[in-house]
């Protein structure tokens, strides 16, 4: 999974730019896509934290996606906590199920890995699904978005809309900051070569399982945002096929591009809320896009894009 | 009547059988994919998709060419096998010699396709298959629904057939060899390309195979297939996909492992295998039968 780097100046402009798009977004654009797709985008760029820069391909993201929401849930909703705390369990829950997790996943490499990955998702499941606080089939409903820190008062979408894009910069700066960090030039090491990072001296497994954990929580934190938003956590958010959109979200995008996943969510969850009449087709246009991309285009859009510009300027 | 562990021997015998025939489809798919993973490199995502197209292809023959079950046992997994050549063919052969991951997401594209368009033209609710064999055998201890019985049977011989062709026979060697060294055995003049490609299509018409057998039992719905092969992937990462006995033992074993559970814990029943596979990573990471690497 090489990837072409890149400058770091354009990538600042471009996301300053992004951000002050964003910002004027909920003045033009409805509000409530707008916030799905933030949510979206933090799960895929938390995911691909894991698999673009560590080359571990997780199957089974939605554990942490779909935890990280009926914690966040169940404490608005039956313990009635602030929405700022109710996050922060949300996010620590799915970091805890990423420790145990990670560490049962990274003792198997490469496709091993993707099964695992999966497997343990579907145990979680089945454990959430008997659980009786994720209340089965109807899930958590009516989930009062409640008054952030006392003073803003979220069921005004407006007020909410800031915290989502807050929470969404806030996690996209923690991913750049850690793949532009010594931790993250190690994982792209571990990524392209792990025996030789073996025999450099570098720990990888706690390389490997730091990436997960920080990734598992940071698609808590998604899931538990997304809570805010639809005031409902239900297993569609922890079914394996969540783990599947996310996959295919940053793979559209592009693997181990800092924006390509945030322009995946934002195809993936347009496509899904215009197409919605088509019912089943949904799920055959989801396997189109995979094979698509997977035969013509593997960089992803973002990444095909900056390789034609890297080509560009030396010929 | 006397009992056993409390549980009455009709009942659990019962569970046993239950277990050994879903033991059996594990077998059979786990196999599957291990044969193709061996040649292509490749983790057959729509494998499950395929068991799915088995079981509706035999469906379809029965409902609108009036052919019978056992008509359908040999023709779906040809029709399906076929159809698994075109894929290799147009699709898989073109991943050859990158990351094995992007094998992976091509397959896992192509079964959320399969399944879409088999729930937009025929729904979740599940579509019968009348049992070509009903009745029962009693054996003294217990009464064995002969179909179940059956169904057990043929994939075993089928599973042992397999190992068989691929352990023992020349065609079996050529198959070994270049797994292991595919330029070498490409230039003995053997056609490698076209061997990968039988090979797919052969794993492919086990998991057809496998849906044929289980459409009686089951009722025939495009859901079958996905539900199924998170399970089998379970089972893979159990069994390791080094040995082809090594998947057929630890399908079967697994199956029975399941429907013991179900007497005994039946709230764990859909955990169990999953539970297994949390305890083999911590023991044997590289699976019961994987050589440690």
């Amino acid at each position: 999974m090489k990837q072409p780097s890149t400058a770091k100046s354009p990538e600042i402009w471009i996301g300053l730019v992004l951000l002050a798009l964003l910002a004027a977004a909920p003045f033009v654009v409805y509000p409530i896509f707008v916030m799905e797709v933030l949510c979206f985008a933090l799960f895929a760029s938390a995911f691909n934290l894991l698999i673009g820069y560590g080359g571990l391909l997780s199957f089974g993201h939605a554990m942490f996606f779909g935890l990280g929401a009926y914690v966040s849930a169940h404490s608005l909703k039956v313990l009635a906590w602030p929405p700022e705390l109710a996050i922060l369990a949300g996010t620590l829950a799915a970091g805890g199920l990423a420790v145990i997790t990670g560490a049962l996943a990274i003792r198997r490499q490469g496709i091993y890995f993707a099964m695992v990955t999966l497997a343990l998702s579907q145990l979680v499941f089945f454990l959430c699904w008997q659980a009786p606080f994720t209340h089965g089939e109807d899930g958590i409903q009516g989930v009062p978005r409640g008054t952030l820190f006392g003073i803003f008062d979220l069921n005004k979408d407006i007020n909410l809309y800031y915290l989502v894009l807050a929470i969404f910069t806030g996690g996209l700066l923690l991913i750049y900051r850690t793949i532009h960090s010594p931790f993250g030039q190690v994982l792209k090491a571990i990524r392209e070569n792990e025996q030789r990072v073996i025999s450099l001296g570098y720990n990888v497994d706690r390389y490997k399982l730091t990436a997960f954990i920080l990734s598992g929580a940071l698609a808590g934190l998604a899931g538990a945002t997304k809570v805010l938003v639809f005031k409902l956590a239900s297993q569609s958010d922890i079914i394996w096929q969540m783990s599947g959109e996310v996959v295919l979200m940053t793979l559209l995008g592009g693997l181990g591009t800092v924006l390509g996943p945030s322009l995946g969510a934002a195809i993936i969850v347009g496509m899904q809320d215009n197409l919605k009449s088509l019912g089943d087709w949904v799920l055959v246009a989801q396997g189109v896009i995979f094979v698509i991309t997977v035969l013509l285009f593997r960089r992803g859009i973002v990444g095909e894009i900056m390789a034609l510009m890297n080509r560009k300027p030396a010929k | 009547m006397f009992e056993l562990l409390g549980v009455a021997p009709q009942a659990l015998f019962a569970q046993l059988v239950v277990g050994l025939s879903n033991g059996a489809f594990y077998a059979l798919l786990s196999l599957g994919l291990a044969v193709i993973f061996g040649m292509l490199n490749v983790i057959n995502f729509a494998h499950g998709a395929q068991y799915m197209m088995g079981a509706f292809v035999a469906w379809m023959l029965l409902n609108y060419l009036g052919i019978p079950f056992w008509g359908a046992l040999v023709l779906a997994p040809l029709i399906v096998g076929v159809f698994g050549l075109l894929i290799e063919k147009l699709m898989l052969s073109r991943l050859h010699g990158i990351d094995h991951l992007y094998g992976l997401l091509l397959t896992f594209g192509l079964a959320l396709i399969i399944e879409g368009v088999f729930r937009h033209y025929y729904g979740v609710s599940g579509l019968p298959y009348p049992k070509p064999i009903e009745g029962f055998v009693n054996l003294g201890f217990m009464n064995l629904p002969i179909y179940r019985g059956f169904a057990i049977l043929f994939s075993l011989v089928i599973c042992l057939a397999t190992w068989y062709g691929i352990e023992r026979t020349k065609l079996g060697s050529y198959l070994r060899a270049a797994t292991e060294r595919p330029d070498l055995v490409q230039a003995m003049g053997i056609n490698v390309p076209r061997m990968i490609s039988l090979t797919y299509a052969f794993g492919v018409g086990l998991a057809a195979l496998a849906g044929v057998l289980a459409a009686p039992i089951y009722s025939v719905n495009p859901k079958m297939g996905s539900e199924l092969i998170i399970v089998v992937f379970a089972v893979v990462v159990i069994g390791g996909m080094g040995s082809i006995m090594g998947s057929i033992l630890t399908g079967f074993g697994l199956g029975l492992i399941e429907g013991l559970t179900k007497v005994f814990y039946p709230q764990a029943s859909n955990v169990v295998v999953y539970v297994i596979m949390v305890i083999v990573l911590l023991v044997r990471p590289q699976g019961l039968f994987g050589a440690p690497k």
